[in-house]
């Protein structure tokens, strides 16, 4: 972001016309474009699954990081009381009260952490468990070589991700 | 068919003999309650889907939405929809800078600095860049900087010319 502010005060002085101010403004445009998107993402990400984040958030150890910024976890309370304030009254106002109360944690579809994704490895692990698919597998352990690339579950290598071990991609 | 058990139990205790009172059906209340939280949960689902589709609106079409679109919402969903933009708002200003970022903008990879665009409908004066303005006439044509007029375009105010 004050890379992209520096740019803009810069164009600001530069020349009319100049083809510098073109090639930079377009320039700004792209990364504007990249960031934007990023932060998009996130945010959709956080609107799909917030019960479940908020959740997440809130059994987070002393030591550990979060995974959401400050103003994303503003961002999120605010969406979850303003979904469960809305959802509360109109089931207050529609339905006789002796219904369940609104549990969003189940209205609300979990991540699946069992997809298929796709990783490069970038630093060497062993002994990793892998689940069996079926009832006749049993589980097994492999090694991933650093560089390589693999599709696996996202649940069997999780922690990797948030350690950098591995990369998805 | 839903509701029929529960018409059933309430028929029962009708044709019953005046101050009679027919067993209780522990079976029977607890089918029409499953039943009922059945329909709950489902209504719950289609609110809460209208919900999805309204928080989309505000990236389609701004903070400002067009009044048909108004009208199809209830007071609730409205207030659910100003309080949302405003928790987005805050959250946009906090993205560094001065005055944030607008992620509302963007939302397409940058392929040319200007757009050929036509404007669909009156909209007055429009101020670019160096500081000219160009007059927004239904029908006219202008050459402009393509950041600028991403948001007239999803508002239906310009439309891109692709030649």
């Amino acid at each position: 972001m004050e890379q992209l502010d520096h740019m803009e005060s810069n164009l600001k002085r530069a020349k009319h016309g100049d083809l510098k101010v073109s090639i930079h403004r377009m320039e700004i445009e792209r990364i504007r474009y990249v960031l934007s998107s990023y932060l998009r993402c996130r945010l959709a990400k956080i609107e799909k699954f917030f019960p479940h984040i908020l959740e997440k958030e809130k059994s987070r150890a002393e030591g550990e990081p979060s995974i959401l910024s400050p103003e994303e976890f503003a961002f999120a309370k605010e969406y979850m009381a303003n979904t469960e304030t809305y959802l509360k009254n109109m089931a207050l106002k529609h339905m006789p009260p002796n219904l369940q109360k609104v549990d969003l944690l189940r209205l609300v579809p979990k991540p699946n952490l069992d997809a298929f994704v796709f990783l490069r490895v970038q630093e060497r692990q062993e002994n990793i468990l892998v689940e069996p698919e079926t009832d006749e597998q049993r589980e097994y352990v492999i090694d991933l070589e650093e560089g390589s690339q693999h599709l696996i579950r996202y649940k069997t290598i999780a922690p990797l991700v948030a350690s950098g071990a591995v990369q998805l991609i | 068919m839903f509701g029929e058990r529960a018409v059933e139990l309430v028929r029962g205790l009708h044709r019953a003999a005046d101050g009679h009172l027919p067993p209780f059906s522990e079976d029977g209340i607890r089918q029409v309650l499953e039943e009922m939280k059945a329909l709950y949960e489902q209504n719950q689902a289609d609110v809460y889907d209208r919900l999805l589709r309204i928080r989309a609106l505000r990236w389609e079409y701004g903070s400002v939405l067009p009044n048909d679109l108004r009208f199809h919402m209830s007071a609730e969903e409205m207030e659910w929809f100003n309080q949302y933009k405003k928790s987005l708002a805050t959250y946009m200003r906090s993205l560094g800078g001065e005055e944030g970022l607008d992620l509302t903008q963007d939302m397409k990879p940058p392929k040319s600095l200007y757009i050929e665009v036509r404007c669909l409908k009156d909209h007055g004066e429009f101020e670019i860049e160096d500081g000219t303005t160009v007059l927004l006439k239904k029908n006219s044509q202008h050459f402009l900087p393509r950041w600028k007029c991403e948001q007239l375009i999803r508002q239906g105010v310009l439309e891109h010319v692709l030649s």
